[in-house]
């Protein structure tokens, strides 16, 4: 029995062993796959060190106060980039709330049998369409079209809810808010694809179940379909906030690149990743240690994100078994 | 709707399968036995621009490239010897032309009015700042139009109940450098316990931070309450209003044309010999308070002499026909006595 696979005596079955080739492409795929996982990790491991390899020497300088800082001022050499990091969290936040709310909104009216199919698929694409379009439109919509459609409702709110610290200042133009909507819109696709994944994965028997013990519609929608799905959305809600972090170019045109921190949703404010892609053109070296130190961090940021978001996902995958 | 995002996918694809075949065209072009580039300065960009295509047709042969860049780069390209020619609104130190590595020619080739340009949709006329005004304003120290010492100069003015937003220069740059070295003459708290002098100063907090002299123009033009710096061509061409400055003789004058013309020719006696002069306060009833000249960065010593001669030859086209495009654009055209300065400085060049 040197054979690999004993051959049964049938003579009508289709069954066969794998003929050689076929072993010889299985295990060609297998190392394929390895080697694709291998070279992703390479990547990440060679960015990590490529960055903070010259983070170093600004890490050694400016320490913690770097990210306590207040003030950026290359002619004193003083680099703080604690408002970038403020505004990079602020507007990512108000973002995903925003675009989380209609994302989620988007995919529970196009999974459950709101639509006919086909006018469904029809929505879907064009939900689709907005991940096509490219960051520096967005930021031109932003300014062209955003800033003067909010503008009357923002002077409003400054004007009568001023002692608000959140309409404190009023919009001068670019700010915080049309940042914070541009990037609500530009996370949507992301979240409201794979929402409608998760919720399309639920057994439809959970749904006729739920139909059969008398729930309304909506009953269905909200206390079966979306808690089922819980997880996948959460899922969908961290990938929209870990894109929100690392937009840079629409956010460069529309946050205002001002370096203050301020609750205030109106007035101008910075992102990391504004920072690092506005300064990066002519930095000196002095300039790139101190910019590779504030990518470390924005990386850093976003690790921290995705690591709570699966735990948290890990966690209540546990709490529902 | 797999297929159809896949069809979007491959209309991008087609629109960046373009790109390459737009770029595979410039090595063609290099052919051509002279290619110069330059790089600097953003506020005299516009004129090079239309100097560089209007040149075009006086000498087909010779292909400009020039870069926006901001000052600061230019002049570190140009040390760096990366570019044919730099170009700067601030001229070089003693020591960065000893460390210029084939030697420093500096010729001056326009100059500019700085205009504070400022977005109040609605006034009723044209904003009248005092120096003291302008330098407190700057510096972050008016936290709203309707101020005291800003209505002070305007009376009949309607100005609004709104914050101040400053725009300023991200970038190293010569334009910053031309107000900051103003205002360091013009007003004692800015230059002992303000920003001083420099390619970049450190702005109050809250300060928008952009790019470039059209970076600031564009921003102020959507930005409701902001006031910025550019040089007075940008304002023209994006139509933003511009403050009538006080000057050194107590007169409210406004960036028009003619203005920097006549400022100029009233302080050439102050224009030292070697050409690198920074006016920052100039005499004159009629002068405006913020004028530059701006220079062309060329070699002493050039190692192709077919690119020296063709150089040599723009930038005294520039000198000459060059100067009759300035004023439309929003630039000083060089007194005639300047441009004969400058043709002697084009002639170190080898």
């Amino acid at each position: 029995m040197n054979k690999p696979f004993a051959v049964l005596p049938l003579h009508d079955s289709v069954c066969q062993p794998p003929t050689a080739t076929q072993l010889v492409v299985d295990r060609g795929f297998r190392g394929l796959c390895h080697l694709g996982v291998f070279l992703i990790l390479l990547l990440v491991v060679a960015l990590v060190v490529e960055i903070g390899g010259k983070a170093v020497p600004g890490m050694q300088k400016y320490g913690t106060g770097f990210i306590a800082g207040t003030v950026w001022d290359p002619n004193q050499l003083q680099y703080g980039i604690l408002p970038a990091i403020w505004g990079t969290l602020y507007s990512s936040l108000l973002a995903l709330l925003i675009g989380g709310f209609f994302g989620v909104m988007m995919a529970i009216f196009l999974t459950q049998d709101f639509l006919p199919p086909r006018l469904a698929a029809v929505f879907r694409t064009i939900i689709e369409l907005l991940a096509a379009i490219p960051s520096v439109v967005y930021g031109l919509w932003g300014i062209f079209v955003v800033i003067p459609a909010i503008r009357p409702l923002a002077d409003w709110l400054h004007q009568t809810l001023g002692w608000l610290p959140f309409f404190k200042s009023s919009l001068s133009g670019p700010g915080l808010l049309p940042a914070a909507l541009v990037l609500a819109i530009m996370i949507l696709p992301t979240i409201a694809a794979v929402s409608q994944d998760a919720l399309r994965a639920v057994p439809l028997k959970t749904k006729q179940a739920a139909y059969g013990m008398g729930a309304t519609h909506w009953e269905a929608i909200l206390k079966v379909m979306l808690p089922t799905a819980a997880t996948g959305i959460f899922g969908a809600l961290v990938l929209g906030l870990g894109r929100a972090l690392g937009e840079t170019m629409a956010l460069a045109m529309l946050v205002g690149n001002s370096n203050q921190i301020s609750l205030s949703l109106f007035s101008p404010a910075n992102t990391l990743a504004a920072l690092l892609a506005l300064n990066f053109p002519e930095a000196g070296p002095a300039e790139v240690e101190v910019l590779m130190y504030a990518s470390l961090v924005l990386m850093l940021i976003t690790l921290v994100v995705n690591l709570v978001g699966s735990s948290i996902m890990l966690m209540s995958q546990q709490g529902a078994k | 709707m797999k297929l159809r995002s896949a069809t979007v996918g491959a209309i991008f694809a087609g629109l960046t399968l373009l790109l390459p075949g737009v770029q595979a065209q410039t090595p063609a072009a290099s052919e051509a036995p002279n290619v110069l580039t330059g790089a600097g300065a953003t506020f005299p960009a516009p004129l090079y621009k239309k100097w560089i295509a209007a040149y075009r047709k006086v000498d087909p042969a010779v292909v400009l490239d020039y870069k926006a860049v901001g000052s600061g780069e230019g002049v570190k390209r140009f040390l760096a010897d990366s570019v044919d020619f730099g170009a700067s609104d601030a001229a070089l130190s003693d020591e960065q032309i000893a460390a210029a590595p084939r030697g420093a020619v500096l010729v001056p080739a326009t100059a500019g009015m700085i205009a504070l340009v400022y977005n109040l949709p609605g006034l009723n006329g044209p904003l009248q700042l005092r120096r003291d005004t302008y330098a407190a304003l700057l510096m972050g120290r008016i936290p709203r139009w309707n101020d005291a010492r800003i209505q002070a100069t305007n009376p009949g003015l309607n100005l609004p109940d709104r914050e101040i937003v400053l725009v300023a220069r991200l970038d190293s740059s010569g334009t910053t450098y031309a107000l900051a070295n103003h205002l360091s003459a013009a007003s004692t708290q800015w230059r002992d316990r303000g920003p001083g002098t420099g390619k970049t100063v450190s702005w109050a907090a809250g300060t928008m931070l952009v790019r470039g002299n059209e970076g600031v123009a564009a921003r102020v033009k959507m930005t409701v309450g902001s006031i910025g710096y550019v040089e007075f061509g940008f304002a023209k061409h994006l139509g933003l209003p511009v403050a009538r400055l006080e000057n050194k003789e107590g007169r409210y004058v406004a960036p028009a044309a003619g203005v920097g013309e006549a400022t100029l020719a009233a302080n050439l006696a102050r224009i030292p010999a070697n050409l690198r002069v920074f006016i920052p306060d100039p005499d004159g009833a009629g002068a405006y308070p913020i004028v530059s000249l701006t220079w062309l960065l060329l070699k002493e010593r050039y190692t192709d002499q077919a690119k020296a001669q063709a150089l040599k030859r723009f930038v005294n086209w520039g000198l000459q026909e060059g100067q009759n495009m300035s004023s439309e654009m929003g630039f000083i055209r060089l007194p005639g006595d300047l441009i004969v300065r400058s043709q002697a400085a084009l002639g170190m060049v080898n």
